[in-house]
This record gives C-alpha cells, sequence and structure tokens, in this order.
C-alpha cells in the first residue's frame, strides 16, 4: 500500500499558493497539521502497530512538533498532566492501541479527577478488525469513557479535522478534562481532500460556562458584606480560570482570610498576609478548626473533597455558603450552598469586588494566627528545626524554600512527602504547584516533573518522591536521560509506605502490614542513567548537597534519609469534624 | 426501612441529545458508578431531527435524583435533562401477547377479556394470535395473569414513554441550542434559575 505521505514543508508551500484549496493528504498529516494549528509544540509519546502511521508523518514533523519518547504510556500521560499544569495548554499524548491504551487509563483517571486539559491520541487496529480481537485490539472507547471528558473513535479520514478541533475545545474549554480520541488505522492512512484546519468555538450540545446570574452575585455580596467572620476557601478553578489577579484584588478588598486545597496552592503567594494556609486532611490548624467558625464560606473554584471536608454533616453547619463554580453538578454536590454563584470565576470575582465593601477582618484574621502560633509551637517546629536525631521531611523542604526562594515548580508524588510538601513549601508563583490531588496516584511526580519542565522551560523543576511512589515509574530517568531533561529530584527515603504505616500506627495498633519497603541504591539507579545524583543522611550535608544540585547542569538526583516513623500532624482522622483535628 | 427508602419514589428522567455512538454507555454509567438499578430505558429519535430522547425510569430520592441530571447534562453531547415525578407525567408501556389462536377461536371469553383490557389484533394466524396493549406496568401485567391460563406463548413488554404535562416541547428549544449564545432558560436545568427559594438570609 502507498503510504508516502506528503511533507510539512511542501504542505506549507501549497497553503501559502492558496488558502481556499484543498490537497489530499493522509489521516496522520492532517492530524498533525491540526496540532500545529493548536499551538502543540511537545508530544509525549510511544509508537506502537496501530500508530505506526502517525509516527511515520511525524518524522517529517520533528522541527515543528517536539516528540519526547517516554518509557511508559503512563509515564506519557503523566509528563503529559504536567505539561498542562505548568504551561496552562492542552498537553497532548500518542500511544498505540491495545496496551498502550489501557496504560494511559490512570493517568486518564488522574487528570479527570484534577481537571487537567488533555488530548490523547490512541491508534486503533483497521476499522475492518473492530471487534475480531484482532491483535493489539482493546475497546477503549468504552475503557476510558468514565475517565475521559469527551472521547471519539475515528474511522474515517475525512473526519480527523472537525473531530481534534472539537477535542481541543473540549479539553480546554469550561472545567477542564482529559479527552481521548481513538484512529484507526485505516484512517490514519487514508488519503482525504484536506480543507485546512478551523479551530472549534462552538458545540451545540456543549455548554462549557453558566450565564453569569448578576442576582446571585448581588445576593453574596450582600452576605459578604454582612459577615462578621468571612472565609474564602480556594482551589484549583482560579488557577484554571487564570483568575489570580481577580481573586487577589477581591481578597485584598475584603480583607477576607482565604485558605487553600492542595490544588490551589500558589495561586496567591504563601507570604501573603491574607493566606492563612492549607484545608483538608493534613492542612493547618486555623483554617480547619475556624470552618467550624466561620459565619460565611466563600468557596471559589474548589469541589469540597472528602479530603477537604471531613465529616460532611459536622461541616460548617453554622455558616452560610456561598459557592463560586462553572460546573453546575459541583454546586450542592457535597455542601448546600446559600447562594451559588454559577461561571467562569474570571468573570464572577470582578464583579463581587465591585459590591463588596472594603474591610479589614483584623480581629477575625489575629483568630487564625492565634492558631498558627500554637500549631507552630506544637508541630511546625520540630517538623522545621530539628537539632537532633535523623532528619525530617519538612526540613529539607524548609532548606529548599532557602534557596529556591519559592521560585521553584515543587512536583510532588503521594504520602507523607506530598503532605510535607505541600504545606511547607513556598510559592511565589501561580502554578508551581503540581501534584495528583484528586486521585493521588503514586508514581506520578517523576514523570510529571519531565513534563513540568517543558511546559515552563525558564523554571526550576524541583520532584520531590517518596522511597515508594519513586519505584512505580522510575524507568522514567530513561526519558530524563535521552531527553536530557532537567530536572531535580529528591527522594524522602523513610524505608516505609509512611502513609500507610502513619495510619497502621494510628488507627492499626501498628499492625504494620506490608508498609516496611526495600529500595535499590538510588544514587545508583541514576548513575546507570547517566543522572548525576547523592544520598546523604546527616544534616549538616543537607544545605550544601541542596545548593550543589541546584547548581548542577542538568538533572541530579538526591536521596535524603529521612527518619524512619515520622508522622504528618495536624490531622483530621477519617470520619472527623474538621474541628477535631489532631495536633499529635 | 431506613428514612431515606422512604423518600425513595419513581422519577422518569428526559434526556435530549445528539445522536452519538456511545452516548448511551455515558449516560448508563452515570447510574451503574452509583450503585443505581435503571428500572426503564427508553431511546428513540425525538419530533426534533438530529435529536434523541432517552426516557429513563429510576427509583431515588429527589436529591440523588437532582445530583444525577447534573451528572448527566455535562456530558458534551446531552442538551437537556427534565426529571419529572409519575405525578408530573403521562406514560405509557407497551405489551405484546402471543396466544394459539385454537384457543382464541374455542372461548369467547377470551375476546370479551382482551376487549375489555383495551387490547387489539395485531397479527392473525391459523396457529397463533399476537395481540397488543398500552398501559401502566399494573393494566399490562393484568393481562398476562388473564392470559395465563389460555395457553400464553410469548409475552414482551417495552420500555417506558413518558410525556411531560408541563412541557412546551423541544422544537422551539433546539434553535436556542444553536444560537452561539443562547438564553438562560435553555443552556441549564431550571433550578438555576429558583433564585429566591435557595437564598435564605
Amino acid at each position: 500500500m502507498e503510504t508516502q505521505t506528503i511533507t510539512a514543508q511542501e504542505i506549507a508551500e501549497i497553503k501559502e499558493k492558496s488558502v481556499e484549496s484543498s490537497i489530499e493528504v493522509s489521516g496522520s498529516v492532517a492530524l498533525l497539521e491540526a496540532l500545529i494549528v493548536e499551538g502543540v509544540d511537545t508530544i509525549f509519546g510511544y509508537p506502537g502497530g496501530a500508530i505506526m502511521p502517525i509516527y511515520d508523518a511525524l518524522y517529517d514533523y520533528h522541527d515543528k512538533l517536539e516528540h519526547i519518547l517516554v518509557r511508559h504510556e503512563q509515564g506519557g500521560i503523566h509528563a503529559g498532566q504536567g505539561y498542562a499544569r505548568t504551561s496552562g495548554k492542552v498537553g497532548v499524548v500518542f500511544a498505540t492501541s491495545g496496551p498502550g491504551a489501557t496504560n494511559l487509563v490512570t493517568g486518564l483517571a488522574d487528570a479527570q479527577i484534577d481537571s487537567t486539559p488533555l488530548v490523547c491520541i490512541t491508534g486503533q487496529v483497521f476499522a475492518h478488525l473492530l471487534g475480531t480481537d484482532a491483535f493489539q485490539e482493546t475497546d477503549v472507547i468504552n475503557i476510558t469513557t468514565p475517565v475521559t471528558k469527551w472521547n471519539y473513535q475515528v474511522t474515517d479520514a475525512n473526519e480527523i479535522p472537525e473531530v481534534i478541533a472539537k477535542a481541543f475545545y473540549i479539553a480546554k474549554s469550561g472545567r477542564p478534562g482529559p479527552v481521548l480520541i481513538d484512529i484507526t488505522k485505516n484512517a490514519q492512512i487514508q488519503k482525504f481532500q484536506f480543507k485546512g484546519y478551523t479551530p472549534c468555538d462552538h458545540i451545540r450540545s456543549y455548554r462549557p460556562k453558566p450565564i453569569v446570574r448578576q442576582q446571585y452575585v448581588q445576593q453574596a455580596a450582600e452576605l459578604i458584606n454582612q459577615a462578621k467572620k468571612p472565609f474564602i476557601l480556594w482551589g484549583q478553578g482560579v488557577i484554571l480560570g487564570s483568575a489570580e489577579q481577580e481573586f487577589k484584588a477581591f481578597v485584598e478588598k475584603s480583607g477576607i482570610p482565604a485558605a487553600w486545597t492542595i490544588l490551589g496552592a500558589g495561586a496567591i503567594p504563601t507570604d501573603h498576609p491574607l493566606n492563612v494556609g492549607m484545608l483538608g486532611m493534613h492542612g493547618n490548624y486555623g483554617p480547619n478548626v475556624l470552618t467550624n467558625e466561620c459565619d460565611v464560606l466563600i468557596a471559589i473554584g474548589m469541589r469540597f473533597d472528602d479530603r477537604v471536608t471531613g465529616r460532611l454533616d459536622k461541616y460548617a453547619k453554622q455558616a452560610k455558603v456561598i459557592h463560586l463554580d462553572i460546573d453546575p453538578a459541583e454546586i450542592d454536590k457535597n455542601v448546600k450552598s446559600t447562594v451559588p454563584v454559577w461561571g467562569d470565576c474570571k468573570e464572577t470575582l470582578p464583579l463581587l469586588t465591585q459590591l463588596i465593601e472594603e474591610k479589614k477582618h483584623t480581629e477575625w484574621l489575629h483568630k487564625f494566627n492565634d492558631y498558627t502560633r500554637q500549631e507552630v509551637e506544637l508541630v511546625i517546629n520540630d517538623e522545621l528545626n530539628p537539632t537532633s536525631g535523623e532528619m525530617t521531611m519538612g526540613e529539607v523542604i524548609k532548606q529548599l524554600n532557602e534557596i529556591t526562594k519559592g521560585e521553584a515548580i515543587i512536583v510532588t508524588d503521594v504520602g507523607q512527602h506530598q503532605m510535607v510538601a505541600c504545606r511547607y513549601a513556598k510559592f511565589n508563583n501561580t502554578r508551581s504547584n503540581v501534584t495528583s490531588g484528586g486521585l493521588g496516584t503514586m508514581g506520578f511526580a517523576l514523570p510529571a516533573a519531565i513534563g513540568a519542565k517543558y511546559g515552563a522551560k525558564d523554571k526550576t523543576i524541583v520532584a520531590i518522591i517518596g522511597d515508594g511512589g519513586f519505584q512505580m515509574t522510575l524507568q522514567e530517568l530513561g526519558t530524563i536521560m535521552q531527553s536530557k531533561v532537567d530536572v531535580k529530584i529528591i527522594i524522602l527515603n523513610n524505608r516505609f509506605l509512611g502513609m500507610v504505616r502513619q495510619w497502621q500506627e494510628l488507627f492499626n495498633e501498628r499492625r504494620y502490614s506490608f508498609v516496611d519497603i526495600q529500595s535499590p541504591d538510588f544514587v545508583a539507579v541514576a548513575a546507570a542513567y547517566g543522572i548525576a545524583g547523592k544520598a546523604i543522611s546527616d544534616r549538616d550535608d543537607l544545605p550544601g548537597t541542596l545548593q550543589e544540585m541546584l547548581d548542577h547542569k542538568g538533572s541530579f538526583l538526591l536521596e535524603v534519609f529521612v527518619t524512619k516513623e515520622n508522622n504528618v500532624f495536624p490531622m483530621v482522622p477519617q470520619g472527623c469534624s474538621v474541628a477535631e483535628i489532631r495536633l499529635k | 426501612m431506613s428514612n431515606q427508602d422512604i423518600d425513595k419514589q419513581e422519577f422518569n428522567i428526559t434526556v435530549y441529545t445528539e445522536n452519538q455512538i456511545g452516548l448511551l454507555n455515558r449516560i448508563a454509567i452515570i447510574f451503574t458508578r452509583r450503585k443505581i438499578n435503571i428500572d426503564s430505558l427508553n431511546t428513540s429519535p425525538s419530533e426534533v431531527e438530529s435529536i434523541h430522547r432517552f426516557n429513563i425510569v429510576i427509583t431515588e430520592t429527589e436529591d440523588v435524583v437532582r445530583k444525577l441530571c447534573r451528572q448527566i447534562e455535562k456530558q458534551v453531547e446531552v442538551l437537556k435533562v427534565y426529571y419529572h415525578t409519575n405525578e408530573d407525567v403521562i406514560w405509557q408501556e407497551l405489551a405484546l401477547y402471543k396466544v394459539s389462536t385454537d384457543v382464541i377461536a374455542e372461548k369467547v371469553s377470551v375476546e370479551r377479556l382482551l376487549r375489555e383490557n383495551g387490547a387489539r389484533v395485531v397479527t392473525l394466524r391459523k396457529d397463533y394470535t399476537v395481540f397488543e396493549t398500552t398501559g401502566h406496568r399494573e393494566e399490562t401485567d393484568n393481562l398476562i395473569s388473564i392470559l395465563q391460563p389460555y395457553g400464553l406463548i410469548e409475552f414482551v413488554r417495552s420500555a417506558r414513554v413518558a410525556i411531560i404535562k408541563d412541557s412546551d416541547g423541544f422544537n422551539a428549544k433546539i434553535r436556542e441550542f444553536e444560537r452561539l449564545e443562547p438564553g438562560e432558560d435553555v443552556i441549564e436545568n431550571e433550578f438555576l434559575n429558583k433564585g429566591n427559594q435557595v437564598f435564605t438570609m
């Protein structure tokens, strides 16, 4: 079969001659042309039989589309997520059919629950083989339906321009999410008349954002103006909506203390005077306790996850709740709102800011500060400033802050180190905290850090990973090696699956069931990939080695042996109210 | 029985969608994910070209149904979702009954029974006759028990179809949907516009 495709240069020439005319190209070339118009510059992927025609076309596009060869499709999709989170653009991932596609599922679920915009392209067997149990055939559309915002199978090349346009529009508009397009091999090869690519801006049945209702904005403003003890909770919606400035203006005019969910971290700087800290199970003391004391709770772009609310029937029952969200399905899903402010917070926040009175809630803010003082005394001091014994996770983060000054992008995996990093890392900028929030995917950080670097090339990327999570996707060291990605990796090694161990200690009478994990010599593993590294266990070596890591040209792995049985506190035990947060 | 069970009742969920492969699955898993049984499901082209209409019946509390409807309406290819109690709709199910023609011919009482139950003949053959009736579940069930003694050979019943009593239909709405900036009333479920009922100080 003739599969030789026209080159990118030839297409450019033809296009220049006449915009109106159509040219005959393969489905694969049309796909790549579409990606270019959508502003895609980086693709994370892994080739295979059913996606070979696309990779063949990609051969001629390497100057326009940088393809990063990952070591596993899960690594590819997490890299795509990291890229999307730091750049604000849509992450693009290629995988082949069958196992290639099923390896994407964890990343899709992660992106779906964390609202990360992705377009994943999977190859599929020839259309005439669908349903025959062909080699590497799997029912990708049905497997991925629950974990995608939208998915579609293309069996004819003529569909490609329109479907790719829809894919990008759906992935990035409204509440973003992952989209998967499954393209059968015949459609990739098939030549058709390509009339150029037009991005999509409207789908009849799809409403990316609700219309803003002025009456609710007014009601919300009335409530805020009357409030004595108002409290703001913000989530990733502020970042996804690029509404950081609007949010800051709202917070500063209202003078209301504001706390963040882990995905919202960084939308306003850590040391902003009205930023009172982190919400949730391992969040700060004040924000949790005072949730049950405030009179008006203003939730912005967050979804009241159970890790944030603790026991729902004892959550902020005394408060009037104002909920700003772009997704109507989130309103009243977990917490009943008094005033639902539907809409894009980039639009609703300025309207609200206009209507509220300028205030300073000094006394109320002092309450937060009082709780902070207690938390510092009883928890934070020991975690950040230990003078004897083994190192703690917290002091590593504190030292890191002192060197990076809050300018680095911090990518974390899942577990104790994640909670410690989110609690103590300093963020000056938005889009600097990349973590797996909703799904809690161990193995997320290393590949996500690779993608994060491509999404923010001028930034320092520091991946903070536990010894357990690192071993789930450490094959991506190969990607770092081959593509020369500058990622600094800190492994906080406590020789335990620490978070599960913590729960077993607190709730299962120290019955440590399969949490004692052994690890290889991580520095030697890195060295085998040509990545520089060092392991330290002495406190005195910490500042110098961290500096060495950050000064190092290229990637670097730093393994820090930390104390084995530290617990992350404060903690809201499962099934307890946020007011029952424990300090020890 | 818990309080929640007492609050449960039948709800008729009406979904207007694009005609798209895979959408049935996308809607069905919204129920199955939450371990909610679908009592009845009917999908068919609506009165508007290229728009399909689903009628789904489940037994749940209104709170759950409202959340489910929001999740359904969130799907890209779903235009609009409504939910109604049985009091708010007129509904019917269609049933077919296959009975031996000999029995019918011999026993006049059968014919009378069928007439009394509003059944009509669809097919009349030497060996068998097919009757059809429409009605609520109890009515079609009733005819089964009536025909059983006369050698009912086969029986089948359709899913429920329901017409909403208080509805202006979808013809006018579809033009609104096609606009880039449609009006408030078509793009979200009615709940969003009931401001005064939501807001209490």
